[in-house]
């Protein structure tokens, strides 16, 4: 059985040109890749005899609207065999399409239809690529840091037409955040006086 | 002249007793057999992930209790290890032991009303009556100790939020006692019944490599056989100090899922009385004040305990960046938080991996080629409640 730095060193050999980096956080291994080499590095993790990660645990993505490419994607695995979790991640575009990876994993069928509901990110070869937990029609993607916590739309019963309607969202009162941040380290608008003043 | 055949669809819920809360199934049925089945979820979708990002950390707990609301502590479990790990905080050793003394008391909770509604669904109406008095039981002691039955928000980063009240301990001893007994009654009236067993037995199953493809965990995966248990492969807390049983099942058929969650009661019962046998003095939350509040008594005589009460209420504490991915044994399989924090006191994003999603999924793979009757059976074995699936 291999321990994490044996097991980082082999997938950096084995996958060399591959491995964008690689990091081991909270005893798990995390490597970093390209979006184009997702099927391969998957496919070499769950058949190489030494790894056998056998089970994927999620997929799921990040969203950074500051950053270059918006999304980050993540795929957690798990071999029972070892006992051991990894972790592969890769930067994605906004109008990037990802390879799915259903062909490997059947189980990543619904799991990428969450990512597509949630983050609008599409899967490439997706055999049924619908959204799932929203409601039927639903527009947008919730997910994402640009969605609003409130939402777009609400549904009430209309009496007048005896059917269920969907509306703007009104709010009675508006959405309240508080900045809690101590005034001592300086709160966000104190913060950005300051850097203009700089 | 030949016959004209074509395939039936049929819409199963969303307001179906036998769907087990809010799922819409559609069928495709040619005559009585079921040639495709597409479930349709996200009817209880809250959107608890994009909510924990707008909450402080300990605003976020109590979403937890409602995933999965039979056994609602057990999730609170696994973000409260993600929180401990990332802030290396050392939780009490009494803690711990009261963490898994309700963990386990979560685990029964969940697994009485999967075998009795799963019994219920195929025509036993008993077991039901007799297992939800015993789940009203433990209810109680979860309002004992948290005030609320369902919604505990009773686990917190650092142990939990107060000390056993007095007699509690004595109380859930007395339960330990009682129970198994009534999970022999409810073994007889279903383990040997044979309308039971023609319903489940050879239903459903699955194989090895199939609950490996599919992301199974929990029940679902020991069931076929796989030895697999969070508990004893990756212990958190207090587990590694406890001696139990992992009951796995052959056939892989809604019938050994069945004996498994039977045993696994038996243990849970065993794993208590271990607790309570040796549940040790001493704080039950770590003392670091950053983090746990100080006690109100301390509150009204020192400024400092005030400073951080205050601070703790209002702003929260913060989390350093990092990212973790924290997984526990629920009762339904392997539950799962994936936090990515960013320095602030709340979340970046919280992803919550639910056990019962993945299982739902692999509903058109376990029900291809049954009997329509069989569908509220795999669907009963499965263990789904909405709460976790739809998040």
């Amino acid at each position: 059985m291999l321990n994490n730095i044996d097991l980082e060193k082999k997938i950096n050999s084995e996958l060399n040109t591959k491995v964008s980096s690689s990091k081991i956080v909270h005893e798990t291994l995390n490597v970093s890749i390209e979006k184009d080499d997702l099927k391969e590095v998957l496919l070499f993790l769950k058949s190489n005899p030494d790894m056998k990660f056998k089970q994927l645990i999620d997929i799921t993505a990040v969203d950074y609207p500051n950053k270059k490419n918006r999304f980050r994607m993540i795929y957690l695995l798990l071999s029972h065999e070892f006992n051991k979790r990894i972790i592969v991640d890769f930067p994605l575009n906004e109008n990037d399409k990802v390879f799915s990876i259903t062909g490997i994993f059947p189980s990543a069928n619904w799991m990428e239809r969450e990512v597509f509901d949630m983050y609008g990110i599409d899967f490439q070869d997706h055999p049924d690529l619908r959204r799932i937990l929203t409601d039927y029609e639903f527009e947008g993607y919730p997910l994402r840091k640009d969605f609003p916590i409130t939402g777009h739309k609400e549904v009430r019963y209309s009496e007048e037409k005896k059917k269920v309607i969907y509306e703007p969202v009104k709010l009675e009162q508006d959405y309240r955040n508080f900045d809690y941040n101590s005034p001592w380290q300086g709160t966000e608008y104190v913060k950005e006086i300051k850097k203009n003043n700089e | 002249m030949s016959k004209q055949t074509k395939t039936l669809n049929l819409n199963f819920g969303p307001q179906h007793p036998a769907a087990h809360g809010v799922l819409r199934l559609i069928l495709e049925l040619d005559g009585e057999v079921v040639e495709k089945a597409d479930p349709h979820i996200g009817l209880l979708h809250r959107g608890t992930e994009k909510l924990i990002e707008n909450k402080t950390y300990s605003q976020a707990i109590p979403y937890f209790d409602r995933l999965d609301y039979v056994a609602p502590m057990n999730q609170e479990h696994a973000f409260a290890l993600a929180i401990e790990k990332i802030l290396d905080i050392e939780v009490p050793i009494r803690g711990q032991y009261i963490r898994v003394i309700f963990c386990e008391i979560g685990r029964i909770l969940s697994h009485i009303l999967n075998i009795t509604t799963q019994a219920l669904d195929v025509g036993a109406l008993t077991p039901s009556l007799w297992g939800f008095e015993e789940r009203e039981k433990l209810m109680e002691f979860y309002e004992r100790v948290s005030g609320s039955r369902l919604h505990a928000n009773y686990f917190r980063p650092g142990g939990v939020h107060q000390d056993l009240p007095r007699g509690l301990d004595a109380d859930i001893l007395k339960f330990c006692n009682e129970f198994p007994k009534i999970i022999d009654d409810l073994e007889t009236l279903l383990t040997d019944n044979r309308i039971f067993k023609q319903r489940n037995v050879d239903i459903g199953i699955v194989s090895k490599d199939d609950a490996l493809d599919y992301s199974f965990s929990g029940v679902m995966m020991r069931g076929s056989g796989v030895p697999w248990d969070l508990r004893k492969s990756q212990p958190y807390d207090c587990y590694e100090q406890l001696s139990f049983k992992v009951p796995i099942g052959k056939n892989g058929d809604c019938y050994d899922r069945y004996l498994c969650r039977v045993e696994e009661m038996r243990e849970s019962v065993k794993i208590i009385k271990q607790c309570l046998e040796q549940l040790p003095k001493g704080p039950v939350k770590s003392q670091d004040n950053k983090i746990t509040p100080p006690a109100k008594k301390e509150i009204k005589e020192s400024m400092e305990a005030l400073i951080h009460h205050f601070k703790l209420f209002t702003e929260g504490y913060r989390v350093k960046k990092d990212e973790i991915y924290t997984a526990v044994e629920a009762p339904k399989g392997e539950f799962g938080v994936y936090l990515i924090s960013d320095g602030s006191s709340k979340p970046y994003k919280c992803k919550i991996r639910a056990p019962g999603f993945s299982h739902l999924q692999a509903m058109d793979y376990l029900i291809k080629g049954h009997m329509l009757a069989d569908v509220p059976a795999v669907l009963g074995s499965l263990d789904i409640v909405f709460g976790e699936i739809d998040r």
